[in-house]
């Protein structure tokens, strides 16, 4: 049977910097600033997805450097961190039953990566993992330290490749773009199915492969509309909620017994 | 036209859910059941998430057995005192279910759990009743007369202890039997989602001897109220009942229903109860091969200690 097809919705998500002019006086050290015009997003129940800008500037960049493209940038959306429960299916008598599992807390929902170049075009493997920066880099936290590090190693990359491939992880190459010597522009894909809650913007600054500065800001990302209305009652009326569904079932069929009745 | 799930989560197509509930409207309106046993499973089918097809599975009940007891009630086809007992052991065994439905959410055995049991359940009665309604078949085609069971014949469960009278059904039998049937009916109710008709109507003809004409007003009457009380615990503990979802099923559902109470008036019962028999054994199938494939992806995520 065909899957959930998500339905397009125009979305315009703007978030202007706010302009950090700078003296250009030479010995001052470069530093990053991003800025977003709204602290909060709010994304309708058809929402399939969208690219969300975010605007940065450098400060005090070497011009130098910049002429020779020796500056790049790595801009991070990170989501709410959850605990999640990675689960693998093993064969028991011919059927597929979830057998071990491991639990990792503050796992963050997505992760979203755009970059100036390919990652490992910018700096070393290991200032990575000091920067805990990347999906293949982010600490998985599990909940039980004292599982053997084999199968830890084994679900912590199975939770990476699921996010991965349900878009929650992703990384754009070349998203992030010099608009001029100072003005950068950061393109972060926004899954359809992105969490909502507060995610955290971060940006970071490499000069020749050094890591140079970083900057953050918070992004509030909300459910609106109807549906979400429907969830949030639910939620926290869910005994009312209860009522109102069997209420609402029997007036269903009284009513079509009332419309379709034959005897 | 898409439409967004609140509860389930995922956008899904309105027509096709429409035609989901006809479509199961029209067989239950055919074969006098609920339909909870085939909306549940065509759900997990289309993907929605099998925790909340069960829920939704149950309100969605609600609605056809509801019109279905009006009709009995008012043919006076309808044992209410018979209904009522059965009714307390529904209670008693549709919470011991929730509590079993939680815990498994959380050990990650919910979605396998509620397979096996359609498997089980569907392959079982499917099977009985495609062998009973064959040989009815056959000894009509021979033109030998049915064999009917005597009125007067008693099994063990007539010696047990405990007997209340039932007027309207004509019958002087021990109140376990008929809560133990409640109490299981509860328990699959709010495991599985289903109304539990198609195995209160057989058991209360052939275990508790109660007359054919009342059977189905009672056992509509008894799932209208396990099904709201199942809803009603899931969607305080689990939130797991999508309104929007059993919505769009009810409306499809009391239209086809009607349609196929017509239909199903052409056929003959054993012609009936054989083709609901094959269907029954083709979900069973479907969902059997589910389990034995291997699935696309080993691992699976959830969320730790939520929900």
């Amino acid at each position: 049977m065909a899957g959930p097809k998500a339905f397009a919705a125009a979305i315009a998500l703007s978030l202007l910097a706010a302009a950090a002019p700078a003296k250009a006086q030479s010995p001052l050290p470069e530093g990053i600033q991003i800025g977003l015009s709204t602290d909060n997003v709010s994304i309708t129940a058809g929402f399939s997805g969208a690219d969300l800008t975010i605007f940065g500037s450098l400060e005090n960049p070497d011009p130098l450097v910049a002429r020779q493209n020796r500056y790049d940038v790595i801009v991070v959306l990170e989501g709410p961190p959850r605990p999640v429960v990675v689960r693998r299916k093993d064969r028991v008598l011919g059927v597929w039953v979830n057998l071990d599992s491991e639990a990792f807390e503050n796992v963050p929902m997505s992760y979203s990566v755009a970059t100036t170049r390919p990652l490992q075009d910018i700096t070393e493997p290991n200032s990575y993992k000091q920067l805990s920066l990347g999906a293949s880099n982010l600490y998985m936290q599990p909940a039980d330290p004292g599982d053997s590090p084999a199968t830890i190693e084994e679900f912590t990359a199975a939770l990476r490749e699921r996010k991965t491939a349900t878009g929650l992880y992703s990384e754009n190459v070349g998203g992030v773009q010099f608009l001029s010597q100072n003005l950068f522009r950061a393109t972060v894909r926004l899954a359809p199915n992105v969490p909502v809650g507060t995610h955290k913007a971060r940006a970071f600054l490499f000069k020749s492969g050094l890591f140079i500065k970083e900057s953050s800001a918070q992004l509030e990302i909300r459910k609106s509309g109807f549906e979400q209305s429907i969830f949030r009652v639910a939620h926290d009326y869910s005994f009312l909620y209860g009522v109102f569904a069997i209420s609402l079932a029997m007036l269903t069929g009284w009513l079509g017994r009332l419309i379709f009745r034959k005897d | 036209m898409g439409i967004y799930l609140p509860i389930a989560e995922i956008s899904v197509n309105v027509f096709v859910l429409l035609a989901m509930g006809a479509a199961v409207g029209f067989l239950s309106g055919m074969f006098g059941v609920g339909g909870g046993f085939l909306i549940t499973p065509l759900l997990i089918f289309y993907n929605i998430p099998p925790a909340i097809a069960v829920a939704t599975g149950a309100n969605q009940v609600i609605a056809s057995s509801f019109s279905g007891a009006l009709s009995h009630m008012k043919r006076g086809t309808l044992d209410f005192k018979l209904g009522g007992v059965l009714l307390a052991g529904g209670i008693v065994g549709s919470t011991g279910g929730i509590f079993v439905f939680g815990f498994l959410r959380q050990l990650g055995q919910l979605d396998l759990f509620i397979s096996l049991s359609y498997v089980v359940l569907l392959g079982t009665v499917g099977t009985i009743m495609l062998i009973e309604s064959v040989s009815v078949l056959r000894a009509t085609r021979s033109g030998a007369a049915p064999v009917l069971k005597k009125s007067g014949q008693h099994n063990w469960i007539h010696r047990l202890p405990l007997k209340m009278r039932f007027r309207a059904s004509k019958l002087f039998v021990s109140v376990i039997p008929v809560l133990g049937l409640g109490a299981s009916i509860g328990f699959l109710s709010s495991v599985t989602g289903v109304g539990g008709g198609f195995i209160m109507v057989p058991a209360l003809i052939y275990l508790l001897k109660v007359p054919t004409n009342v059977v189905i007003g009672t056992s509509l009457f008894q799932i209208i109220f396990t099904s709201a009380f199942t809803t009603l615990v899931h969607a305080s503990t689990n939130q797991t009942v999508d309104v929007m979802l059993a919505f769009i099923l009810m409306a499809g559902g009391v239209a086809g229903a009607q349609y196929g109470a017509k239909a199903g008036q052409r056929l003959r019962g054993e012609q009936l109860r054989a083709l609901l028999a094959l269907l029954v054994l083709a979900v069973a199938i479907r969902l059997a091969i589910d389990l034995f494939v291997t699935p696309p992806n080993l691992y699976s995520l959830s969320g730790a200690g939520l929900n």
